[in-house]
């Protein structure tokens, strides 16, 4: 069905086309048409945030949290560049958004005219695809496009920038359907013949391991679901990327862990010593291989992902699938079952064995206190009376991130929101908004450092006004923690900037915000200052003061490989060498 | 062994099919990659290349089927084995890219290249410049007392040849387009 309306209309009415109940975003000159059709009815909520970036992690959270795509509008000039951030963000971690941007109008663009920048052109590295659109008759087309792109195959975020001439002017609205993207439609369906070569790696198999990533998540709930079933009906051993956490439930029998930079013991020791890699939607990234030369030395490797680029990028694969997780999964479990479900079963008792020994070292592990809080104890306290609840897990970057996915078990996808490509501090709290919008009765927590929250802190205001109840959980060590533990073992000891001085007090800030603040700095008092965060119905920032210097383990220095990963503080001084210096 | 024509979306992107994929021997590959004639595609393309640091030796880009918006870009590109599958995959993933061509690998193809060569000379130098042009095929297509401008068409190889010899002749400057490309046969 076509209809005559203004470009403004078009956007409104398109969003509504594609079931988009909230969008994020904040006004300005080159988006008040836009802004004046939002005012004008009542079906999509819009969230103002207090800074663009927030608005872009918050549609982060909102996506990952629901499998939707996440929607922003933004003004033109700083608008669009306060957004590069959160779409570089997306686009690393495979996030589906579109970011709607303002643009001067058609007639000024190039004049360096008020509020002018090329979104188009600055965004183009950080975005799956971006549009500019130059005539009120392609915007409802290009819209159409803009969801399509940012969901279909490896999902990532588009931009689509409007001039305000676009906005205003009457064009013919085109519906959702009439659309389709010729150049781009990704192959979800995997060979056979190589499902097939597959299922029979998985048959003769003695030490296998499945490597699973955020590809999982992405692919829907019903790829998860499969993914346990292959678990449980092959009984091989399970490790994630932080990305990929949930998954397979923590809880699960064959749960190694996280794997990685810091990642367990028992999942890196696995990765580094099986003879079949089966990795399901993850991409080989730095934190997870170290050392390349020494990357799980023996194994046949196999890699399904959607994405023909991320095959053989950084590792040469023996058995590569081209195709979407979920649909790759559902035919292998057919063949292999049809081929009468198979094991090496003497081949898995002892890798099992060995494995056993691995988890036996307790690589997790800490020094309790019962004067200090370990930051490690604040966040097992946390798990232990947050776990039953319908419960979302935020987090910013640094230390507390890693403690967070070392300390806290996620038993469903799409419960864990965290910046893993990027490493973005200040993601976790607008994206707790974001997560909490989609959610208005789950328990979210956005598990942060004093640092990292700093940046972008002002997205309180958006919590309280939006009466969303998100509970920020600071491990406050009042340093640059992460860089700290890297100086330490790498720099000598010199704590070059990593202190965080002049810290505000986060209660009184929480109060200035109009939201409840809590402190607590003894072990003792714990248990119950979370349940009085718990038992607050409103926006919470919980100040919990912890033990200043302590480092994350296990770690594997930069340029080592996974059997030669830190365990505890014992002789870690200089234990990154000059090679491994040079890396980040 | 096969021929390395990444389709969108086909799983013949393996490392089976590379001559020698552990190769790290740089080869010169020309690429043909077809594309939506939309605003923007080029800076994609040429911004991919810089953003991950693949090499570009010639670029040749013009619109190919006007009803159709399509557009063919032909890049002779430089990189071991695992670069080139990389970078092939890695244009194929750019939305309004429809096909990418490996024509190193899909069989020789006919690359040619035009380029026009300015000699300044007088005398001796000027007359053994034509004499060398006539034999190159190339054209005339500007004259002065002191200088000629030629057209010549060819590979590449070609065409470096040619300038080599002009050089000491008074090879005031060059202009040459890049290659374009086609695979042999049907
Ligand atoms: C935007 C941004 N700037 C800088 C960094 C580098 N960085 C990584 S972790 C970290 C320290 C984080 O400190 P904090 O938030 O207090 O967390 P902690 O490590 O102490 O738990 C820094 C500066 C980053 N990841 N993101």
């Amino acid at each position: 069905m076509s209809q005559s309306m203004t470009g403004a209309a078009m956007v409104v009415k398109a969003l509504k086309d594609h079931g988009v109940e909230v969008v994020f975003g904040y006004p300005g000159g080159a988006v008040l048409p836009i802004y004046d059709e939002i005012f004008q009815q009542n079906e999509i909520i819009h969230v103002l945030v207090r800074h663009e970036q927030g608005a872009v992690h918050a549609a982060e959270g909102y996506a990952r949290s629901t499998g939707k795509p996440g929607v922003v509008i933004v003004t033109s000039g700083p608008g669009a560049t306060n957004a590069v951030t959160g779409l570089t963000d997306a686009l690393l971690d495979s996030i589906p958004l579109v970011v709607l941007s303002g643009q001067v109008p058609t007639f000024m663009i190039g004049t360096d005219g008020f509020q002018e920048a090329d979104t188009v052109g600055i965004t183009r590295p950080c975005t799956k695809h971006n549009w500019l659109v130059k005539d009120t008759d392609q915007l409802a087309e290009t819209i159409h496009r803009g969801f399509h792109v940012a969901t279909s195959g490896r999902p990532g975020p588009v931009l689509i920038d409007i001039p305000k001439d676009v906005q205003f002017a009457t064009g013919t609205y085109v519906g959702p359907k009439t659309v389709r993207v010729e150049s781009y439609q990704p192959k979800v369906k995997g060979d056979i013949a190589a499902i097939t070569r597959l299922a029979e790696l998985i048959e003769t198999a003695e030490r296998p391991v499945f490597y699973t990533g955020g590809g999982v998540i992405n692919s829907g709930p019903g790829a998860s679901q499969l993914l346990r079933e292959l678990v449980d009906a092959t009984g091989f051993p399970i490790t994630s990327t932080l990305m990929g956490l949930g998954a397979y439930p923590a809880s699960g029998k064959n749960w190694l862990g996280m794997l990685g930079m810091h990642g367990l013991y028992e999942a890196n020791l696995a990765m580094h010593g099986c003879d079949l890699m089966i990795n399901l939607g993850a991409r080989f990234d730095d934190r997870i291989t170290g050392r390349l030369a020494d990357f799980s030395p023996r194994s046949t490797k196999v890699h399904v992902d959607i994405d023909a680029s991320s095959i053989n990028k950084v590792i040469r694969v023996d058995l590569p699938i081209l195709g979407d997780v979920g649909h790759v999964l559902e035919d292998l479990l057919k063949v292999w079952k049809s081929r009468g479900r198979r094991l090496n079963k003497p081949g898995l008792a002892k890798w099992w064995g060995q494995i056993e020994g691995w988890k036996a070292k307790k690589c997790l592990d800490y020094k309790n206190s019962s004067s200090v809080i370990k930051p490690q104890y604040a966040l097992e306290r946390l798990e232990a009376l947050t776990k039953s609840r319908d419960r979302y897990i935020c987090t910013e970057v640094g230390q507390h991130q890693m403690w967070a996915a070392q300390y806290m078990g996620f038993e469903a996808p799409n419960r864990w929101m965290t910046s893993g490509g990027l490493g973005t501090m200040g993601y976790g709290l607008p994206a707790s908004i974001g997560v909490q919008m989609a959610h208005p009765e789950a328990l979210v927590i956005n598990v942060a450092g004093d640092a990292s929250f700093l940046m972008n802190m002002q997205e309180m205001g958006t919590a309280v006004q939006f009466r969303l109840p998100v509970k920020q959980f600071i491990l406050n060590n009042e340093r640059l923690g992460m860089v700290r533990q890297w100086q330490q073992l790498l720099h000598g000891e010199r704590y070059s900037q990593s202190w965080s001085e002049a810290l505000p007090d986060f209660v009184k800030l929480a109060e200035a915000f109009g939201a409840k603040g809590i402190r607590c700095s003894d072990p003792a008092k714990l248990d119950a200052a979370i349940a009085e965060m718990l038992a607050y119905d409103g926006p919470v920032i919980f100040d919990c003061m912890v033990e200043k210097h302590e480092n994350c383990f296990p770690m594997i220095p930069s340029g080592k490989a996974h059997n030669e990963m830190l365990m505890g503080d014992a002789a870690t001084e200089g234990a990154i060498q000059a090679g491994g210096a040079v890396l980040v | 062994m096969a021929a390395l024509n990444i389709k969108k979306g086909s799983t013949s992107h393996s490392a089976y099919e590379l001559r020698d994929p552990n190769s790290q021997v740089a080869e010169s590959h020309t690429l043909a990659v077809l594309v939506d004639n939309e605003a923007g595609v080029l800076a994609r393309v040429i911004g991919l290349f810089s953003g991950r640091g693949y090499n570009i030796d010639s670029l040749t880009v013009a619109e190919v089927d006007h009803l159709g918006h399509r557009s063919r870009i032909t890049v002779v590109t430089r990189g071991t084995p695992a670069v080139i599958e990389q970078i092939k995959a890695q244009l194929g993933r750019i939305v309004p890219v429809h096909e990418v061509h490996d024509l190193t690998v899909e069989g020789r193809a006919v690359e040619r290249e035009l380029a026009l060569f300015k000699v300044v000379a007088t005398g001796e130098k000027r007359i053994e410049s034509l004499r060398l042009a006539e034999i190159f095929r190339a054209n005339v297509v500007d004259s002065t007392l002191e200088s000629f401008v030629f057209e010549i068409t060819g590979t590449p190889e070609k065409i470096d040849a040619f300038a080599d010899l002009m050089r000491p002749l008074g090879l005031a400057d060059v202009a040459r387009t890049g290659v374009a490309a086609l695979s042999r046969g049907v």
